[in-house]
């Protein structure tokens, strides 16, 4: 006599509304996905019209072409892997060094490092686009990726799944002249594969998405991510080419979905990391 | 004292990078936002003459700061308590042992995979006002849909960046919402069942409270996010629709293509940081105001 098993018609009410709110929810998602796969006129004459009829790829492989879309996919795969990598590995430096050495002034540092999670984004842009530009890094990869290397989110991740790790693993590993970083490298980082796992993919999909600072520090189409490029799409004047960025949305979105259902439990981990606690 | 010291250059080493970093791109801008808004500068930055910290004040009472800050707040204002019910209505709804239930919660979280650019232009294409999907089903019970388009209708544009905003963020809300949900004790459910409690009364007084530290991580999180509002913005109204401005936030004042002081170093840093301080205060009222009503489960 459970509670949460409902039998009979209370079931298919269960389904039903769950149906009708899945198909709220996706519909955005349908309504572009199959303006998409028509062709030009086909949408601009029944563009409401919710079942597939006469169904082509030619918007997809035009916005790909027309929008130069391969090279942004390129670009933003680059920076993220890039992001990825070099925050996985600053990340498990600083938690290695605040979870298993001992030194004076870690209490200090520890908060500096906490501190400046507080800091958004929008107040910081305006001097660190004057600082890449400075440095000659405005229209370049450098700018893009070496401002975002070093994530606090990612150290307290990491530190967190270091102190679950028995003290016996560190103490024996110095006493046998382990060094410290065959320890991380060896020992810890394989350890602590699944919280990696969720860093890596929240990394990822945050750089992937990011808006704000590549739209202020990227003007040229050698450079442009894919989220800032979409926008090249819109042309404003011209409503028969007003197909085409939903051909451009299509493949921005499916290599994120394709991962969303691929690592879904890593980045409910990610996500979830720093909420549920108390 | 020895063994204390004997870890001191590793650690170095291994907190160098992280630091470093840290302090270039998030300290020192953070420092030179506040210096920089007591002065005003010419369009390279180079030459400045100082206005002091009275420029902040100048700034908080600027008409554009003022319209943009209701902007800002009115925004929150929509997207935060409709985020969030959504959020834990969907959560709630998908929290039963049924077959199948896995494909309703990738459902109900895919739009996680969505990222705000792709979002906006999502609801861009279906607002459309000549050939949207949205615009042609509806347009005869909302007429602004078709004529002028509901992003160019003064009255509407805001409420239609909440609606994208909303969506967007849907995903987020349900997956935190929802391992909030399966952290709470099945057994407090069964003897609130036992003591004859209703599917309501449940909700009300066992889902509800222990959900708190998790409703009021989203709250902190939606309301951050709304104050910061900057690609919808960008992508679906450009800040307009002009002259009345209508969705020009904080965030597009300071960094908008068009933006009124777009050249001007000193302003922009001035707006930055009193956007941080706004959004602090509501941080912590929002943490305060709940902390004595927040229940950890022990």
């Amino acid at each position: 006599m459970r509670a949460d098993r409902p039998r009979g018609w209370r079931l298919v009410g269960r389904y039903t509304v769950l149906g009708v709110v899945a198909a709220v929810v996706l519909f955005p998602i349908y309504a572009v996905l199959l303006q998409a796969l028509k062709s030009g006129p086909d949408a601009l004459d029944h563009p409401s019209s919710l079942l597939p009829t006469h169904l082509t790829l030619d918007t997809i492989t035009t916005a790909w072409t027309d929008g130069n879309l391969g090279r942004m996919m390129l670009n933003s795969m680059l920076v993220s892997l890039l992001v990825t990598a070099g925050v996985m590995l600053t990340s498990l430096l600083s938690a290695y060094a605040f979870a298993f050495l001992r030194f004076p002034g870690r209490g200090v540092l520890f908060v500096f490092f906490v501190a400046t999670m507080l800091v958004p984004a929008e107040v910081t842009v305006v001097i660190n686009r004057r600082t890449a530009d400075s440095l000659g890094w405005l229209n370049s990869y450098q700018g893009l990726v070496v401002p975002a290397l070093a994530s606090t989110f990612g150290m307290l991740l990491v530190r967190q799944m270091f102190l679950t790790l028995p003290k016996e693993l560190h103490e024996a590993a110095s006493l046998d002249g382990v060094g410290h970083l065959r320890f991380l490298w060896e020992v810890a980082a394989p350890l602590s594969r699944p919280t990696l796992g969720a860093l890596g993919l929240f990394t990822f999909l945050g750089t992937w998405n990011a808006y704000l600072w590549p739209s202020q520090v990227i003007t040229d189409e050698a450079h442009k991510t894919i989220q800032i490029g979409l926008e090249d799409l819109k042309t404003p004047g011209d409503i028969s080419r007003f197909n085409l960025i939903t051909g451009g949305l299509v493949i921005a979105a499916l290599p994120i979905f394709v991962m969303l259902v691929l690592f879904q439990r890593q980045l409910v981990r990610g996500l979830t990391a720093g909420a549920v606690k108390g | 004292m020895k063994r204390r010291l004997r870890d001191v250059p590793p650690a170095l080493a291994m907190l160098v990078p992280s630091m470093a970093l840290l302090a270039v791109w998030t300290v020192y801008p953070l420092v030179m936002a506040f210096i920089n808004g007591t002065k005003s500068c010419d369009s390279t930055g180079r030459r400045c003459n100082d206005v002091g910290w009275q420029q902040f004040s100048n700034v908080w009472q600027s008409r554009e700061f003022q319209h943009a800050l209701g902007v800002s707040l009115k925004l929150a204002a929509m997207t935060v308590p409709a985020g969030l019910i959504l959020g834990v209505g969907l959560a709630v709804l998908a929290d039963k042992h049924l077959r199948g239930i896995g494909f309703f919660r990738t459902a109900f979280s895919s739009t996680v995979a969505t990222s705000v650019a792709v979002a906006s232009l999502v609801w861009f294409v279906l607002l459309q006002p000549e050939i949207g999907v949205l615009s042609d089903l509806f347009h005869e019970w909302i007429p602004s849909l078709k004529q002028p388009g509901l992003l160019r209708d003064p009255g509407t544009a805001l409420p239609a960046v909440a609606l994208s905003s909303v969506w967007a963020g849907l995903g987020f809300t349900f997956i935190v919402i929802t391992a909030g949900l399966q952290g709470i004790p099945r057994d407090l459910y069964e003897s609130a069942y036992v003591d004859g409690a209703g599917s309501w009364r449940r909700f009300t007084n066992v889902t509800l409270p222990m959900l708190s530290p998790s409703i009021l991580f989203i709250t902190v999180v939606l309301t951050t996010r709304a104050l910061q509002t900057y690609a919808e913005v960008s992508l679906l109204t450009g800040g307009g629709p002009n002259p009345e401005k209508s969705t020009t936030t904080i965030p597009y004042l300071i960094y908008g293509r068009n933006s009124v002081i777009q050249n001007n170093l000193g302003l922009k840093s001035a707006a930055a940081v009193l956007l941080f301080v706004i959004s602090l205060v509501f941080a912590i009222v929002q943490f305060r105001g709940f902390e004595k009503r927040v229940q950890y489960a022990r």
